[in-house]
């Protein structure tokens, strides 16, 4: 394979100015998700502590194989969304390896409100299901939550993505032999009790988890029953009793040696699909994305040499490397799997476009996963190209996109704009998994345009009614609209709606895209038939 | 020369003697028990006859077996090695009438010997000096005990027929008597079916300096000079060295003449041990004669050149003796330690196990080991303890004790407690380097040999943490699943997490204490490795792992250990010491049955040889409830607390494994009954 040689001096003023500011985006992630990785906080942490409990953050890393890490998604959902924070959502989900299996494990944390369910709660949680579901990934659910918030019921309970398709999704899955597992390590109430349930195998923690469709206060208010909630629901009712559990557990070390367990009896092989070569470091440095990265969004940068820092050994075979010169692609290898990949490098033209469909046709026919690196403004716009056929060309890509059964992985380096989205394979394309940089912005269109298409319309108005606009005032249309723009376009807005699974450290792009990329690997790769191309 | 000779025994010793049989061009035939079906001895030898059950009483001890044993496999002589039938006198005199030559004296000086009463007389008559006591026939407890209180205390019972520390007993007052009168003729009797003791004055600081004598069926004898076998605890010899520190020309002669005397008076042949007690004045008094090879007879060989198994071949096929006196010369100075599998800090006590890792020193001209052995061998209940002889040779004592020291450190033994640290600290004690010697020099010693290691704790505990770190990669344990993809990515990013650092909480014990160590994955100039908090210190660590061995940078500074890992026991070895270390258990919230009340377990596998009390009868804290014998030694198990026994669970002549609970113990008032 041919090696990507690097252009970048390091030692440039750009260079450490670049370095500088992105650092400074990655302080500022990481001591975000440090503060809401400590859920509910000291006076809660402590309570939890106290009760012999482990902390969920805790329980995971006891759950997982030693030594192996930990791919956690969705860290800052329902960051800033609610009037008061609620950190992770309440819920801590990642794939993470269990008795060298890459497992989905989706962890309440009962710090945050109790461990209840809020709207993005609910969503990451289904979130966390579509992704064991699309990659046949077997399901840990560590139970400790008092279910739905009762306050926001109205956008947690009746829709159809709402909490009753976490049990759709288990019935589902198992359906589909992707194991399902439960140890209720807390409270399991009402809505929440069909976890365990639902589950193929569940446990629960002695005096510690309670299973119940109404708690001792409803059972009273109800029919006036006085009834304890380990009578009503603990480990012994459901273990000697009622059958709603299967495996009794004497506290949360002893229930995670019972996962463990029940993981190693899965009986499950991962299929074997790919031409796969020993994993290869690539030549240059990870860090010196902060510094290739250009600070002011507006300055192009050449993607070769992002890639050059994600891929084994730095080797990559490009693809029309002298057509369509705005979309890179070309073949590369990540820890040893055959990747393909597909790199903005300015804006779409129709000659990109469908070279990015023809690209795409290629490794679907190969079965060769896909990556996309998305830094897009936008397609090309002008009476030239509508006349070229540019919305038929970025339509074939589209298509191309939308029915790829390869595994997709996509990561916003940069900015996510309009169709260009659509066409690298945004959200609604339903890539396995999509991460963002700290430095990517995400909406219809660019501020700037936005602010302009705007402006002119409202000056239409203006000059309609004979009025004068001054630029003053043009100036003050526009900034509201600026500001809205690189608020709602933000990762942090963004990640904390669930429109991505994570804002990472762009130094660990590589790892990120290989953790996922392994995990996806876990389902079969399905024949890819496309739609109609318009030619 | 014999063709063939058949080897009655097992362990290093029979391996010992293989050796220098096929170095001879004679066939060697194994005897073996159901316990050494797959022993070193019987991989060594030519061939090899099962003769039997584990317990040596049905096997390496029955007469017909290993006589039957010879007769079938055409061996003309038995060498019995030391111990088991080694002084059995009908043993011998079986060999006779099957027309076996037996490798060792005639059956008359075994007979003489046998009798430690009976040897004195003779000894006597042949001008041996003797130490002061009773060797009478009348063997009434009250004779006993009024000739003891005529010599006055301490005195030392010994069992007439006895050797090697068994049926022997110190008394150091009256009122002990009667106890150890009865424990002593108790072990005389398992151990050699007879019970008849003898009492002599117990000399408080004396030597025990030997003299390994030989002597041909042409009346040849010469003295392979002495060995000193002061270093012992509990009768058992420990360290010994040849020549004994600070004898003069003239005493040594004295006391090789006079060994010598003795063999003549006995009319022996073969090797022989002459062993006196050499107290400060110079004065040495006859103790006991060993009418075979001893286990410490590698010192000897070490100083003089000359392979004493081939004299015995030798002088049992009739021949002379390869030297005459004045041929023999010493050279150098020579040391042997006994690597014991025991528990020096629970009293000696002996250990059984499986020898997960065995790495001794590498022999050469100057260190030799003398094992029946190999890495993943089981030290088991039913035979002596010991796991090697270390013999160690150089130019002279302080060198010699120098190489001796570095060897110990060197042996490297896993899967069981061993006498290891403690024979090296007692090697380093500096009243040893001066010859300080006396055979109650460990008990004088004790605080300096018993003290705790001194070395790098810290260096070891990071050593130890970096091991457990690189094992549990889960490149490792994911090799158990058939499943796993072993190119995926999970396996190579150790300890990663999303935007967060993970820290690990490492907890070792060390002697039950816990150390508590902070783990993070890090990356220092490209080397991937861990910081370790410990302490209140901060290291970056790194290495690689493979099976035992440990490659480690310790802040830039590299180093080899070897750690065995057993479930969660561990131990990690360097050129600068040991550290044994616990993984303490997950707790699962399961209770430890073992841990239930008025249940009294078996300390270690063994047998049971007497239940001290009745059921239901009502005993006082500390009294003893039973006595179990494991390892040749005798081990009491004692009232936890004042109550009765309920019910005992198995009764004299049971074997018990290690753990296995004994008795139910109730500890109410009021009796049963």
């Amino acid at each position: 394979m041919a090696i990507l040689n690097t252009k970048v001096n390091t030692r440039s003023t750009e260079f450490t100015e670049n370095q500088a500011a992105m650092q400074t985006q990655v302080d500022d992630l990481k001591c975000k998700i440090a503060e809401v990785s400590q859920g509910g906080g000291d006076k809660y942490r402590q309570r939890h502590v106290s009760q012999g409990k482990l902390l969920a953050r805790d329980r995971i890393n006891a759950l997982l194989d030693k030594g192996s890490p930990f791919l956690e998604l969705s860290q800052l959902a329902a960051y800033q969304v609610y009037d008061s924070p609620v950190p992770c959502a309440g819920v801590v989900a990642g794939i993470g390896m269990v008795s060298g299996q890459e497992c989905m494990i989706v962890a309440n944390d009962a710090t945050v409100k109790g461990g209840s369910y809020f709207p993005l709660t609910v969503k990451k949680h289904i979130r966390a299901q579509t992704i064991a579901e699309e990659n046949n990934l077997p399901c840990i659910y560590m139970v400790d939550s008092g279910g739905a918030n009762l306050p926001n019921q109205d956008n947690v309970f009746p829709d159809r993505e709402h909490f009753g398709r976490i049990f759709f999704n288990q019935a589902n899955m198992s359906a589909q032999g992707i194991p399902q597992i439960a140890a209720v390590m807390g409270s399991c109430t009402a809505g929440g009790a069909y976890v365990p349930a639902m589950a193929d195998e569940s446990i629960i923690v002695k005096q510690q988890g309670t299973i119940f469709l109404a708690g001792p206060p409803l059972v009273k208010a109800a029919t006036g029953e006085v009834v304890s909630a380990e009578e009503l629901g603990g480990a012994d009712t459901h273990c000697r009793t009622s059958g709603v559990a299967d495996h009794y557990a004497q506290n949360d070390q002893h229930a995670i040696s019972l996962i463990r367990q029940s993981v190693s009896r899965l009986n499950r092989v991962k299929p074997s699909q790919l031409d796969t070569q020993a994993s290869r470091e690539p030549l240059y440095d990870s860090q010196e994305i902060y510094g290739i990265v250009p600070k002011d969004k507006r300055q192009p940068f050449d993607v070769r040499e992002i890639i050059a820092r994600i891929v084994d050994a730095s080797e990559f075979d490009e693809f029309k490397a002298l057509y369509g010169t705005t979309l890179v692609c070309g073949f590369a290898r990540l820890y040893g799997y055959p990747i393909g990949i597909v790199a903005n490098n300015g804006i779409m033209f129709g000659e990109s476009a469908e070279k990015g469909a023809h690209f795409i046709e290629l490794c679907t026919q190969r079965k060769i996963p896909l990556i996309f690196l998305q830094n897009v403004t936008g397609f090309m716009v002008g009476k030239q190209y509508e006349a070229g056929g540019i919305a038929k060309h970025g339509a074939k890509m589209v298509n191309a996109v939308a029915c790829a059964k390869v595994p997709k992985l996509t990561v916003l380096i940069g900015s996510s704009y309009g169709a260009g989205n659509y066409g690298m394979c945004g959200r609604s394309y339903d890539p396995r998994f999509l991460f963002m940089w700290p430095n990517a912005r995400i909406s219809v269109m660019g501020g700037e345009q936005a602010a302009g298409v705007l402006a002119q319309v409202k000056q239409a108005q203006y000059e309609r009614e004979g009025k004068r606009w001054t630029d003053t005032e043009e100036a003050d249309f526009k900034q509201p609209i600026l500001d809205m723009y690189e608020h709602q376009g933000h990762p942090y807005y963004a990640s904390a709606r669930l429109w991505d699974d994570g804002v990472i450290d762009p130094a660990d792009t590589r790892k990120v895209l290989g953790l996922s990329l392994s995990a996806a690997l876990n389902k079969p790769i399905e024949e890819t038939r496309f739609g109609v191309f318009r030619m | 020369m014999f063709d063939k000779i058949l080897i009655a025994n097992r362990g290093e010793i029979a391996c010992r003697v293989i050796k220098t049989a096929r170095k001879m061009g004679i066939r060697t035939v194994a005897v073996y028990s159901d316990a050494d079906r797959h022993a070193l001895h019987v991989e060594m030898a030519d061939e090899a006859v099962h003769i039997g059950h584990a317990p040596s009483r049905e096997s390496y001890l029955v007469i017909e077996k290993v006589i039957a044993a010879a007769k079938q496999t055409g061996a003309q002589a038995i060498h019995p090695g030391y111990g088991f039938l080694s002084e059995n006198a009908d043993f011998c005199r079986a060999c006779q009438d099957n027309n076996l030559v037996f490798i060792g004296p005639p059956v008359g000086a075994i007979e003489a010997m046998g009798s430690k009463s009976a040897a004195k007389d003779i000894m006597g008559k042949a001008d041996v000096p003797l130490v002061p006591g009773y060797h009478g026939a009348n063997q009434d407890p009250e004779l006993l005990r009024a000739s003891s209180e005529q010599m006055g205390y301490p005195v030392l019972l010994k069992a007439a027929a006895g050797g090697g520390g068994k049926g022997m007993r110190q008394v150091w007052q009256a009122e002990d008597f009667d106890e150890a009168l009865a424990a002593a003729k108790r072990e005389a009797m398992n151990g050699f079916g007879d019970d008849t003791m003898l009492v002599e004055k117990y000399l408080t600081e004396p030597r025990h300096v030997e003299i390994q004598v030989f002597c041909d069926q042409h009346h040849n004898a010469v003295y392979l000079f002495e060995r000193d076998c002061s270093l012992q605890r509990r009768h058992q010899k420990v360290i010994e060295e040849a020549p004994a520190p600070g004898m003069s020309d003239s005493l040594r002669q004295q006391m090789g003449e006079a060994a010598v005397r003795a063999a003549q008076a006995i009319d022996y042949q073969g090797a022989g041990t002459v062993e006196f007690l050499l107290d400060h004045d110079g004065r040495f008094y006859f103790m006991e004669m060993n009418t075979r090879l001893q286990v410490e007879h590698p010192v000897t060989e070490m100083i003089t050149g000359q392979d004493l198994v081939e004299w015995q071949l030798r002088v049992a096929a009739g021949q002379t003796l390869p030297c005459r006196q004045e041929q023999l010369t010493i050279h150098g100075h020579a040391f042997e330690a006994r690597v014991y599998a025991e528990d020096p800090d629970k009293d000696f006590l002996p250990v059984t196990g499986q020898l997960h890792l065995l790495r001794p020193p590498a022999g050469n001209d100057n260190v030799r080991v003398d094992t029946g052995v190999r890495q993943g061998d089981e030290v088991s209940v039913y035979y002596d303890p010991m796991i090697a002889k270390l013999i160690v040779w150089d130019e002279d004592r302080e060198t010699a004790l120098q190489r001796l020291r570095q060897s110990l450190r060197d042996y490297q033994i896993a899967g069981m407690k061993t006498n290891l640290p403690f024979l090296y600290k007692l090697a380093s004690v500096d009243a040893f380097a001066h010859a300080d010697l006396d055979t109650r020099f460990i008990e004088r010693h004790e605080q300096e040999i018993f003290k705790p290691d001194e070395h790098d704790q810290t260096k070891h505990l990071l050593l130890a943490t970096l091991f457990m770190l690189l094992k549990e990669r889960p490149y490792h344990s994911g090799d158990a699943h058939s499943s796993v993809d072993k190119r995926s990515p999970w396996l190579e990013t150790h300890d990663w997490r999303m935007n967060l650092v993970h820290c690990q909480h490492i907890t070792l014990l060390i002697d039950d204490e816990p150390h508590h160590l902070k783990v993070q994955a890090s990356t220092r100039d490209t080397l991937d490795g861990y910081r370790i908090q410990y302490d209140g210190q901060d290291y970056f660590v790194a290495g690689e792992q493979v099976e035992h061995e440990l490659i480690a940078h310790i802040e830039g500074h590299r180093q080899t250990a070897t750690v065995s890992l057993q479930d969660n026991k561990g131990m990690l070895f360097t050129q600068q010491g040991r550290l044994e270390f616990t993984l303490p258990e997950v707790d699962l919230g399961i209770e430890d049955a073992s841990q239930s009340q008025g249940a009294l377990a078996a300390p270690m596998n063994g047998t049971v040889v007497e239940l001290a009390v009745k059921a239901g009868e009502k005993v006082s804290k500390d009294s003893l409830l039973l006595v179990m014998e494991a390892m040749k030694m005798e081990h009491s198990i004692r009232a936890p607390a004042d109550g009765y026994v309920e019910e005992f669970y198995f009764t004299a002549g049971d074997l018990v494994d290690g753990g296995a609970q004994l008795m139910s113990f109730n500890t109410e008032a009021e009796t049963a009954l």
